[in-house]
């Protein structure tokens, strides 16, 4: 729409797929997506603020419909974790993380849904080089969620095992102590391709979202009638995404539990 | 797309989202849900204790009932036997009195009649003494023809 008449298409998706960044330091890796950060800080402060907000009150007689709500949600994940997670009390820690993962995602998968080029029109005059909102279309933060689940599942390894026990389980693990360079071999597979797999499904997905959504905004570069034909086939793939957004939320959480869960299982 | 210190930001954020999930959001909560669960058990509970408790109590006033019943119909039976008492008792005292005052009656009667019998006793026989003089015309000694006289009366 705002696809102005001085760029090329190119121009314009590589204008919306560029970062707000800040260069602090010598080398690639010193500088900060300042639009990532700023838009999850953001919407964890709001979703998160909002449950807190609810909870803060709660009532143990009859709920008002804004906790109803919060319980449903509470309910619900609650149940996947008790599904999957059998090593202790869940409540410890996989359920509220689970909680956190889930709101935080989904929020952040939703700001797919926000017209790109309005909200540039805002961003532009605090970020003139570019402004992302999807936050979980950078690769910077589904990998930190990753990474983040990973060394939980380090630490609840070695919690759950002892430090023993988990060094037993990466070279005896699933072939016998004979076996044991395969057994590494296996096992170091398996923890470099779970951080992978599980920040770049979502990265892929909200990524490919967030480029169809351009994609179809550029008819509207082609005139009146591209216009009309690009918001009818935006609207198609907005509500598409709807599904596309909840289900990565909620399989980014529950791969989150999963992982953590086989963290606590002794082989 | 560069892996940037934005990873390591992000990861930090997540860390504190997660703490505050864990410390702030999640505990409460649960907590209110845990005692709602308490409460509706509770609620559960004493309704059913309430059941029981009716049923007993109804049980128990059915009995009342029966035992008040049946004390009901003794008390009846008994008042009627009392009633056939002292109906009879009323009969038998006044059919004593009637035949009390009967022969108290039949007393004064023969008394009287006695009375009578004696009265006209006495007058036929002053009757007859006064005759008796007036026939022999001579005065005849009362005193000294007393036996006589009163043999005289007897007879009458």
């Amino acid at each position: 729409m705002a696809a102005g008449k001085e760029l090329t298409p190119t121009e314009y998706i590589s204008h919306h797929l560029t970062h707000g960044t800040v260069q602090f330091g010598e080398g690639s890796f010193w500088s900060i997506n300042f639009d990532s950060v700023s838009v999850s800080i953001l919407l964890g402060f709001v979703g998160l603020g909002f449950l807190w907000w609810v909870v803060r009150g709660a009532s143990s007689g009859v709920p008002t419909r804004r906790q109803a709500f919060v319980e449903l949600l509470f309910g619900f994940i609650d149940d996947q974790a008790k599904g999957i997670f059998r090593h202790g009390d869940r409540n410890q820690f996989i359920a509220p993380m689970a909680l956190t993962v889930f709101v935080w995602v989904l929020l952040m998968n939703s700001m797919d849904f926000l017209p790109v080029d309005w909200v540039a029109a805002g961003t532009k005059l605090v970020a003139a080089d570019g402004f992302r909102i999807v936050p979980t279309a950078d690769i910077n933060t589904t990998f930190a969620l990753a990474l983040t689940v990973w060394f939980l599942m380090l630490y609840f390894s070695v919690k759950a095992k002892g430090f023993g026990g988990w060094m037993h389980e990466l070279f005896c693990s699933p072939f016998g102590k004979w076996m044991f360079p395969a057994n590494l071999l296996f096992n170091a597979i398996e923890y470099l391709s779970k951080p992978l797999s599980h920040s770049l499904r979502l990265y892929g997905n909200m990524y490919a979202g967030e480029i169809i959504f351009l994609l179809l905004w550029m008819w509207a570069a082609t005139g009146l009638a591209g216009t009309v034909f690009g918001s009818i086939l935006g609207l198609g793939w907005a509500i598409f995404h709807i599904l596309i957004v909840t289900l990565q939320a909620y399989v980014f959480m529950m791969l989150t539990i999963v992982y953590l869960s086989m963290a606590h299982e002794h082989h | 797309m560069n892996i940037t210190f934005t990873l390591i930001a992000q990861a930090a954020v997540f860390a504190a989202f997660i703490w505050f999930t864990k410390a702030f959001v999640w505990p409460p909560l649960l907590r209110a849900i845990e005692a709602r669960q308490k409460q509706i058990a509770d609620g559960l509970a004493a309704a059913e204790q309430g059941k029981k408790s009716l049923e007993s109590s109804s049980k128990q006033a059915e009995l009342a009932i029966a035992e008040a019943r049946a004390r009901a119909t003794e008390i009846i039976a008994q008042a009627e036997k009392r009633d056939a008492q002292m109906v009879e008792a009323a009969k038998i005292a006044a059919k004593t009195e009637g035949e009390r005052e009967k022969a108290a009656a039949k007393a004064d009667i023969q008394q009287e009649l006695s009375r009578a019998r004696e009265q006209l006793r006495e007058q036929v026989a002053a009757l007859a003494v006064a005759g008796a003089e007036k026939i022999l015309r001579r005065e005849v000694d009362a005193r000294a023809h007393a036996e006589l006289l009163d043999g005289i009366k007897k007879q009458l």
